[in-house]
């Protein structure tokens, strides 16, 4: 790649790489959570709800703190899996940690209206011709949502591309490490004639963000007319 | 193999509470909206849990509250045509059909798909989507994504329903053949008489949650305290043998000890013919009337007289061992001083009983 310098590369690849982690290690939980919300009665569902759309709306500073808190070396959590040998902080996995807190109210959101597209009286026709819940769900609930699904993750993957304050703060600005594409955009400011290099940095998160939205919106569109059966 | 029910539900001020026996062939639960009928569907599908009662299917218990057992819908084997198709959207014709035969097969039994596709002749829709199915197509496609599941029990509720009359009579003959040739027995709702009297083997007339009479066809609709429970269109049914058939386009039916001219039906002398005559197409006369034009005027005797709320009346009439029905106004009744035991004459045009009206039974190709 010559149109960017091996430092700028750095960073844009190491973006990829902790948006793909953070879409991919949130997708499991993702389909969980939107299918509980929206399928499910329990007690507490709103306080989960919450839970799940706080990133959205907290400064993402104050949850890059929370993150540091509670995963830090010695936070409760992260205390206990240094003992395992799982390290967050100041890493890049911290970085897709962050990343992937902050996309998953957008993946949750976007996997949850599409479940709640699907026609429960399908599942309940599968379950008729033998079909235990498990199958079910694979076999009707799954394929009808995957659109949705394929939304949900394109839209959490360009978030966690483009996420910064609750990385920052978790994870620092270690080049090479965990300085992502705006990271490094924010140091390349900072710094006497930096700004050609932040411009095109600036340049390819445009396109890597458009490119997601756009694919997202064409994928949606599909999901109204699968589940109408044309 | 029959199925028996017996259960009590209760949900808000609505309560449930039925018991019958189906047997082999078509069992049609026959009542208003909001008797019951769907509900029964549904707890004999798992889809609702009755408060109390018990389910079973020939030794098969599906549902037992005393001995506390519930099985799943899933392990029912069940085939369930339902209203809307419920077709898979995603999947094709063929991949639809083989849905139910796939969990059927780990079971330990498998049917030709070959000849269910032939009897319903869907052979040329295999390879599209449900969204490219006329809706008489795709209930076609359901009945035999339900067959193909192997199932030890059918349910239908209102497969009809939503369809116009062409795709009805389109529909319909698929049904009697799967009554006469499969062994399962049928669960089947529906309010429509003319739907009942092509299909039923025996009808369960359900009234406010309660099984207001059960027994063959021609007893409950030819009852009139149970037609006024479908809407409109009371009429009985009538089991005949096809005489002869006359050169001017009409055929003769034996019906006990009467004969009925109809227009010409498409069946051998000797064949069995079901007649189902509507109750406002029978006028009373209390002597024979001449010099008119309807064909068949039958000597009959008021078994019951029902006088409705609005200005209308139903009689039941026995005529040769038959079992009548005449709606006839209040006036009429009471100017002709219509009474039980009165010997009258029934009068029926020939050309009334409608080519939908007649059907069949167990001589379709096998």
């Amino acid at each position: 790649m010559t149109l960017l310098s091996p430092e700028e590369w750095q960073a844009v690849a190491l973006s990829l790489r902790v948006a793909l982690w953070a879409t991919l290690g949130g997708l499991p939980f993702g389909i969980l959570v939107a299918y509980a919300l929206a399928r499910w009665e329990f007690p507490g569902k709103q306080i989960l709800n919450g839970l799940v759309h706080l990133p959205l709306i907290l400064p993402p500073v104050v949850t890059g703190y929370l993150l540091l808190l509670t995963f830090g070396t010695r936070g409760p959590i992260g205390s206990v899996l240094q003992d395992i040998g799982i390290v967050f902080a100041f890493r890049w996995t911290g970085a897709a940690l962050a990343a992937g807190i902050m996309a998953f109210p957008l993946m949750v959101r976007a996997i949850r209206l599409s479940i709640e597209a699907v026609d429960p009286k399908l599942e309940q026709a599968g379950a008729t011709l033998g079909a235990s819940p498990p199958w079910v769900f694979a076999t009707v609930t799954l394929p009808l949502v995957l659109p949705g699904i394929l939304a949900g993750a394109i839209l959490a993957f360009a978030k966690a591309m483009g996420e910064f304050g609750a990385t920052i703060t978790f994870v620092s600005n270690i080049p090479g490490q965990t300085q992502t594409l705006p990271s490094a955009i924010y140091a390349f400011l900072q710094v006497p004639g930096g700004e050609a290099s932040a411009l095109r940095l600036v340049v390819v998160s445009v396109v890597i963000a458009m490119t997601a939205l756009m694919l997202s919106e064409v994928l949606s569109r599909r999901i109204a007319k699968r589940v109408a059966g044309a | 193999m029959s199925l028996k029910v017996e259960l009590s539900h209760r949900f808000g001020t609505f309560a449930l509470d039925a018991s019958f026996e189906a047997p082999q062939g078509v069992t049609v639960l026959f009542g208003r909206s909001g008797s019951g009928k769907t509900t029964i569907v549904n707890a004999v599908a798992g889809l609702l849990r009755p408060d109390t009662g018990r389910i079973a299917v020939g030794e098969r218990v599906l549902f037992d509250s005393t001995r506390r057992v519930w099985l799943p819908t899933h392990r029912r084997r069940l085939g369930y045509i339902f209203q809307d198709a419920r077709l898979f959207p995603h999947l094709t014709v063929r991949q639809n059909l083989a849905y139910g035969r796939w969990f059927a097969q780990k079971a330990g039994r498998s049917e030709d798909s070959a000849r269910v596709i032939e009897m319903l002749g869907i052979g040329a829709l295999l390879d599209r989507r449900p969204g490219a199915l006329s809706g008489g197509e795709r209930q076609r496609v359901a009945i035999g994504r339900a067959l193909l599941a192997q199932p030890q029990l059918i349910l239908a509720d209102e497969p009809l329903a939503a369809l116009d009359e062409e795709r009805k009579s389109e529909i319909l003959p698929y049904f009697e053949r799967l009554r006469d040739e499969t062994s399962v027995p049928i669960l089947y709702v529906s309010h429509s008489p003319a739907e009942v009297a092509r299909l039923a083997t025996s009808v369960v007339a359900l009234q406010d949650g309660r099984v207001a009479r059960q027994g063959s066809a021609t007893e409950v609709l030819g009852d009139p305290k149970v037609t006024p429970l479908g809407p409109g269109g009371a009429g009985a049914v009538l089991e005949t043998t096809v005489a002869t058939h006359h050169p001017d386009g009409l055929t003769e039916l034996q019906a006990g000890g009467v004969q009925l001219l109809v227009p010409q039906v498409q069946r051998p002398p000797g064949a069995h013919v079901r007649v189902h005559v509507e109750a406002q197409d029978v006028m009373l006369a209390i002597r024979r009337p001449e010099g008119i034009s309807a064909l068949n005027v039958l000597p009959a005797r008021i078994l019951a007289l029902r006088i409705g709320d609005g200005p209308g009346a139903l009689v039941q009439l026995d005529v040769g061992g038959n079992l009548l029905l005449a709606r006839v106004t209040r006036r009429s009744a009471t100017v002709l001083g219509l009474r039980t035991g009165q010997e009258v004459f029934a009068v029926l045009k020939a050309v009334s009983v409608a080519k939908d009206g007649i059907a069949g039974r167990g001589i379709l190709p096998r």
